[in-house]
């Protein structure tokens, strides 16, 4: 297979990725939603680390996604646990809702 | 050099012997509290002192024996082991400096403190805590054997703030009373001024010479070039630095004021530490840096006029005082201020010599006018006395013997070592003027006061002449000790070199790496001496005994001389005002109003000010909306990994 061909769509995939978990950040009301659309955009990350681990030869890349996906179980424990938080706190999980630290 | 076994050890046990004794009262004070009379605390401080006393007697004979003999020892410098400081060059082993100098302050020291210490127990009988005051006197041996017998600047310093320490607790001992408590107060504040000129004077010296050891400086000193008057060299400057702590400590112009209100400490207290030997500290101080004052002509004129005219200034303040301890403080500052004549025309053995005699029979007067005060029920004042010459003979006795003595009368100490001051002054006629005309007004007051206390009729009242007695035996016993010192303790000889028995400023001469000095055998000086002092008490017996009448008739064209004189020359009116208006107006007007409240705060306020007005405009930022704070988030990713491409390009070949 063509390394450069291969890279290139991949690094594609992966923008696509991250673009579409930006977006799910932004448009989207709900926290676990949000929470869903931040896993996707490290995901596009770890792609883009795959691919220029493959295309480099080396390991490095490999390793470091297996650190984030290591981290992103670790936020999802933690911010699933300030979801059920958020619920209890105010009967609702829309994002705008909370805005207490507004200056 | 030639080192003694004895020599080593001796002097740390003479030194150690007194903080022991202040240990044992402060640590076990509670337990002696038990007993009712709390005499076992007297006793364990009177032994103390008076083994250390013994102890130093063999030391000084042993250094005596060593001087005269054919090692021909010069010192002694015993050493504990240990350094204390040793920092680069900067070393302070803690070692002492034993030779004549030190031993003969050493025998003052203890021989004095131990009379006085026995003296206190009679004098304390009715006190409530006689451990504390016992303990503080014990503290107070220790500190000023530290003081003359360290052998290092480091260490004396030690014991020159130790020795401040306990004249502060023990002005203040009636600490209820207020007039006590600021007077120690005061004592302190002027001592402090003087420890800013000794330390800055140990910090030059270390600066400019390289070593605090006083065996160094006085070694060392002989090869500096020496410095004319007005040269304001290194030497000149250290000693006067130095002199304004010697000043400070003994009590000369301008830093006199503290010694007469320290009066209000108890009598011993007065006598040990304000007469006989804290005071003269400073003048222990000048002559063990005798040579290097010897260098500069500026710092031993300074040293001999600020003497001479404290010397005059305190006689005549001394001549209106009517409290009996006053005058005697007076006196005090008075003589020690020939000291520092005798030391400033470069006679640094006649100034010990004169220290010497002086702690005799000054330690005897105050002892003597405590016992007066003691009779008396506790009046100081003069003109409630009168007429005691019979009720207290023994008192009587021995202050007139004192009062002779310090007069100058022969063949009593005074005379010996004022007639040695006064041939150091002769080519000096202005100095040799103010010694003479000082050596009359000291026999004329010190008469007044003896005339006043002892002759005429009793001015007390019934009830006072009613209790009037005799002191107990603890009392007398050191008046007495005291009086025969101040009768032969002018003509005491010391082992010399080569054999010879020579008088007390012969012995010292080596210390200060001085030639002999040239002995100028002046006939007339000492009838001189003699007729000021005879004159004196005879001026004293026709105002006060002869004719009083005539005292009022004096007392209206001399009336702005006595004003001058009852107002102490304005010092304390002066320093009051200064700290009243220039510190205290200062402070508040510029330092506090201007500096304090529109500079400092107000920088503090406006960094506030600003910082919060800054914050005021940032504040929109913080929406409260997460998808903004997202978007600033990635707003400054993409800045960031848009300069590092953009510099990477750059930087790309």
């Amino acid at each position: 297979m063509d390394q450069p061909a291969f890279v290139h769509d991949a690094l594609l995939l992966s923008l696509v990725l991250f673009a579409l978990g930006t977006l799910g950040v932004f448009l989207r009301k709900n926290v676990i939603t949000v929470l869903m659309s931040i896993e996707l955009m490290l995901n596009g990350a770890n792609l883009a680390f795959v691919a220029f681990s493959r295309a480099a030869g080396t390991l490095d890349g490999q390793v470091l996604v297996f650190f984030v996906m290591v981290v992103a179980a670790a936020e999802a424990a933690v911010g699933l646990g300030i979801v059920i938080s958020l619920q209890r706190h105010k009967d609702t999980l829309d994002v705008d809702a909370f805005n207490v630290m507004k200056g | 050099m030639f080192e003694d076994p004895i020599l080593n050890v001796r002097p740390f046990a003479v030194l150690l012997l007194p903080l022991g004794g202040f240990v044992v009262l402060a640590l076990f004070g509670d337990w002696i509290r038990k007993d009712k009379e709390e005499q076992g605390a007297a006793w364990l401080a009177c032994a103390t002192v008076i083994a250390a006393f013994l102890l130093a007697a063999f030391t000084s004979a042993r250094l005596y024996d060593l001087v005269a003999g054919p090692e021909g020892l010069r010192f002694s410098q015993p050493y504990l082991g240990f350094e204390w400081i040793a920092v680069g060059s900067f070393r302070v082993p803690i070692s002492l400096l034993i030779d004549p100098l030190s031993s003969v302050m050493m025998l003052v020291v203890t021989g004095i403190g131990a009379l006085i210490h026995v003296y206190s127990i009679g004098y304390m009988a009715h006190d409530e805590d006689k451990v504390c005051f016992f303990s503080y006197l014990n503290l107070f041996t220790f500190f000023m054997l530290l003081l003359v017998m360290g052998g290092s600047l480091p260490l004396l310093f030690i014991g020159w703030e130790g020795v401040g320490l306990c004249s502060y607790l023990l002005i203040g001992f009636w600490y209820r009373k207020d007039s006590a408590s600021a007077a120690g107060l005061k004592a302190f504040v002027v001592n402090r001024i003087g420890d800013v000129g000794l330390i800055l004077g140990m910090i030059f010296i270390f600066h400019a010479f390289g070593s605090l050891d006083l065996v160094d400086i006085a070694d060392n000193a002989g090869s500096l070039a020496p410095e004319a008057l007005w040269h304001w060299g290194p030497v000149t400057i250290a000693c006067l630095l130095l002199f304004v702590g010697a000043a400070g400590k003994s009590a000369q112009i301008p830093l006199h004021v503290w010694l007469p209100d320290a009066m209000e400490g108890p009598t011993p207290v007065s006598a040990l530490i304000h007469a006989a030997t804290m005071v003269t500290a400073g003048v222990y101080l000048v002559a063990r840096v005798g040579p290097l004052y010897h260098q500069s002509e500026t710092a031993m004129l300074v040293v001999a006029v600020t003497g001479a005219s404290t010397a005059l200034m305190a006689g005549t303040i001394a001549m209106v005082q009517t409290d009996i301890k006053r005058v005697l403080a007076y006196s005090t500052v008075s003589q020690l201020g020939f000291m520092f004549l005798a030391a400033g025309m470069g006679a640094f053995g006649v100034a010990v010599f004169h220290l010497y005699t002086h702690a005799f029979f000054k330690a005897l007067l105050f002892l003597g006018s405590g016992s007066v005060i003691h009779a008396m029920s506790g009046e100081q004042d003069m003109r409630s006395m009168g007429g005691l010459r019979k009720k207290i003979p023994w008192t009587f006795w021995t202050f007139l013997i004192g009062t002779l003595a310090i007069a100058g009368i022969p063949p009593l100490a005074g005379f010996f070592s004022k007639d040695e001051i006064l041939l150091a002054a002769l080519h000096n006629p202005v100095l040799l003027g103010i010694a003479l005309t000082t050596a009359l007004l000291t026999a004329a007051y010190m008469a007044r006061l003896l005339f006043l206390t002892f002759f005429g009729e009793f001015r007390g009242g019934h009830e006072a002449e009613h209790h009037l007695h005799e002191s107990p035996w603890s009392m007398l016993a050191p008046l007495v000790v005291l009086a025969v010192g101040s009768v032969v303790s002018g003509y005491a000889l010391f082992p010399g070199a080569h054999g010879a028995s020579v008088r007390l400023p012969g012995v010292l001469q080596p210390v200060f790496r001085l030639p002999e000095p040239h002995v100028a055998h002046v006939a007339w000086l000492p009838v001189a001496a003699t007729l000021s002092g005879v004159v004196g008490i005879l001026m004293a017996w026709y105002l006060y005994l002869a004719m009083p009448e005539l005292r009022a008739s004096l007392a209206r064209p001399l009336r702005p001389a006595l004003r001058l004189f009852g107002a102490k020359y304005f010092f304390d009116h002066v320093y009051d005002g200064f700290v009243r208006h220039a510190v205290v107006a200062g402070s508040e007007r510029l330092l506090w109003k201007r500096v304090d409240m529109a500079v400092i705060d107000g920088a503090v306020n406006r960094t506030a000010s600003l910082t919060r007005a800054l914050a005021e405009m940032l504040r929109p930022v913080q929406t409260g909306f997460v998808r903004h704070y997202v978007l600033l988030v990635l707003a400054g990713a993409v800045a960031v990994v848009s300069y590092l491409l953009a510099s990477a390009e750059r930087l790309a070949p």
